[in-house]
């Protein structure tokens, strides 16, 4: 079977007066068809850039400078203008953080619903009408007849994000890039959008990048896990193993620092130290100045090690059965 | 029982929106439009003892950071009174109140929006006590160096701006310059929800080893039940503007009462969970211009009965140390 979505290698720079931002530098992940995969990383750790990459929303000065981003074994990196645009909002979509940023705040619902149909499919307005409302009733929009004719101001802001998903997934698209959708609203509604994406990608088959800082909400979601740091996949593997059996001395630190019901009371693990200025980038390894097992190795920079159906970068990895 | 450090009895803050002209003129001829009232905290009673850390949770517009504001003094109580080491604020001498308000420190969300952008961090941090006189004008420099190292910033950067600092430096100023009035009681709103996760767990030993170290007493606000669960000794949920449920900790996480809670623990994300069909709750919590009446979660309640629309639950025990606000106890 082939893979729905293979990334090799991306590189995507900013060419800034001040310097170069190397905000993705060496993203290398594959997902196949159905599958969800979490994108975990801090903020600045280049999981946004990553996603926007993929769907072809760079612009000046970012580029994509290095890499390979194959979709249905089609490349689309630095695929042209016209090529994306059949391809964005039809085969692969976007949820954005805040759902502002997707709906145009003067359009009905239905009016940009019906839009996007319409933008790659020939089809009557009645059908895409029918369709878009269908779409709102299967995320869980209460009386979706009405809420077509509703301004997204009328709206909360969990409506708000479910109109975002409804409208990502309304030409079926293979491929849905989640970009923090949940992280903007309670825990309540959180669950109820989880629910909803979850079941839509079971009943259509479509695959699912969710981006987030938060590693309990991919934990509970996500088959595959990528951690990034610093531009960088640092590790990835199959959500048990990376989240039971971390390796990478980062994700080890990341998963220590989340208040759990068996650390009540104790001190949290902390990284020391903060993210690294991605203006100036250390030499070698980007963790090495916050590492507790940094050793002289560190300065040159680790390449990916694959062993056991998991990928890491790190000299001195903790190895299963050892913390 | 020894008095309570913080208490506060059937506070409520209602927020209202007065009719403009049109609306006026409008209401003359006839419209049906009237001034808008928010019920954001509605009969709200807790009593803090020394040494405690309170979480308060609930999700946005519950009322939860209004609350915050009213114990901080930013905002006065409609009804109800607050009382500090069992004196009602309000009745107190001026002086006395002066040192009240001082004991009672806020720590807030946003680092960017709570900091002067124009003011030195060394201002930020020394205005208040130099004002108070904790410190003298000549002993001003070493009280901040001090209070800096307390929270873990390097008191060489005293003389920058909060924009040269990122967010888990900036909210550590935040909270030196609480600690500057040396406060007996904090309160902090959301303070760790704008920062990555690995600063928030650098920013939460900090609150434990400070609680430690000062003797503090702390009401934190959070929407994150992780967090609340790792840090506080009792925890309170709170929902549209009312107290649903009171109990330790260990209690409440163990046998959750209300069934608000009890959806609250079930669909916070956790580490330890795989591949989970959830199945949430329905519906959203509603507006507190237009509070559903009885139990304001009968809406969403998947047990509500019909006396729930009706009446008001009462706030009442369930077991030793844990209340709830539920029909259900009377049942059984």
């Amino acid at each position: 079977m082939t893979n729905t979505l293979e990334v090799k290698g991306l590189r995507t720079h900013f060419f800034m007066r001040g310097g170069v931002v190397k905000a993705v530098d060496g993203v290398d992940f594959s997902i196949r068809k159905g599958e969800i995969m979490g994108l975990v990383g801090e903020s600045g750790s280049g999981k946004s850039i990553t996603g926007f990459s993929i769907i072809g929303l760079i612009d000046p000065p970012g580029e994509i400078i290095g890499g390979s981003i194959k979709f249905n074994g089609e490349e689309i990196a630095n695929a042209s203008e016209e090529r994306l645009q059949k391809i964005r909002g039809d085969r692969i979509a976007m949820v954005f953080q805040d759902p502002m940023m997707t709906l145009n705040p003067v359009l009905r619902i239905d009016t940009q619903m019906i839009e996007a149909i319409e933008a790659h499919r020939s089809v009557s307005k009645q059908e895409a009408w029918t369709r878009a409302r269908d779409t709102l009733g299967m995320v869980g929009i209460p009386s979706p007849d009405e809420r077509m004719r509703a301004y997204p101001h009328q709206l909360s802001g969990g409506m708000r994000q479910r109109v975002a998903i409804a409208t990502a997934f309304l030409n079926e698209p293979d491929l849905i890039i989640a970009d923090e959708p949940t992280t903007a609203l309670d825990v309540t509604i959180q669950a109820q959008i989880i629910y909803e994406a979850q079941n839509l990608c079971r009943r259509t088959g479509a695959s699912l990048i969710w981006i987030t800082h938060d590693l309990a909400v991919v934990a509970g979601l996500a088959d595959h896990i990528s951690v990034m740091y610093a531009g960088k996949v640092v590790e990835q593997g199959a959500t048990d193993d990376v989240i039971d059996r971390p390796v990478h001395p980062y994700t080890v630190g990341l998963l220590g620092s989340v208040p759990t019901a068996n650390k009540r009371g104790k001190r949290l693990y902390q990284i020391s130290g903060m993210a690294p200025n991605m203006m100036a980038l250390p030499e070698g390894c980007a963790f090495k100045e916050r590492c507790p097992r940094r050793s002289p190795e560190c300065e040159k920079t680790p390449e990916i090690t694959n062993r056991h159906g998991r990928a890491f970068r790190c000299h001195h990895p903790h190895v299963e059965g050892q913390s | 029982m020894s008095t309570p450090l913080l208490e506060i009895r059937d506070v409520s803050k209602r927020f209202v929106k007065r009719l403009d002209v049109a609306g006026k003129i409008a209401a003359r001829l006839g419209a049906n439009i009237a001034d808008e009232t928010v019920h954001a905290v509605d009969g709200f009673s807790l009593a803090i003892e020394k040494g405690e850390v309170v979480g308060l949770v609930g999700e946005s517009g519950c009322g939860k950071s209004t609350l915050g504001r009213v114990v901080a003094g930013i905002h006065a109580a409609t009804e109800g009174q607050v009382f500090f080491e069992g004196e009602d604020i309000a009745a107190m001498s001026r002086t006395r109140r002066r040192d009240a308000t001082l004991a009672i420190q806020m720590i807030f969300q946003d680092p960017f929006a709570s900091l002067n952008p124009r003011m030195l961090v060394q201002d930020i941090i020394g205005e208040a006590a130099r004002y108070h006189g904790l410190t003298t004008n000549s002993g001003l420099s070493d009280y901040v160096d001090e209070v800096m190292a307390k929270v873990g910033l390097d008191p060489s950067l005293k003389k920058r701006y909060p924009h040269q600092f990122s967010g888990g430096q900036r909210q550590r100023i935040g909270i030196a310059r609480a600690l500057a009035v040396k406060p007996k009681f904090l309160v902090c709103d959301e303070a760790i929800a704008a920062l990555d996760v690995s600063i928030q767990a650098q920013v939460i030993n900090l609150f434990m080893d400070l609680r430690e170290e000062f003797d503090l007493t702390y009401l934190f606000i959070s929407h994150d039940l992780s967090v609340v669960e790792h840090i506080a000794d009792r925890v309170v949920i709170m929902y549209l503007g009312r107290i649903v449920e009171n109990a330790t900790t260990e209690d409440i996480f163990a046998r959750p009462n209300h069934p608000y809670t009890q959806a609250l623990l079930a669909e916070a994300p956790r580490l330890d969970q795989r591949k989970r069909d959830f199945a949430p709750i329905k519906g959203e919590i509603p507006s507190p211009l237009h509070p559903p009446g009885g139990c304001h979660f009968h809406p969403r309640c998947p047990h509500a009965m019909p006396r729930c629309a009706s009446e008001v639950p009462q706030f009442k025990t369930v077991r030793a140390g844990h209340q709830s606000a539920c029909h259900l106890n009377d049942e059984s």
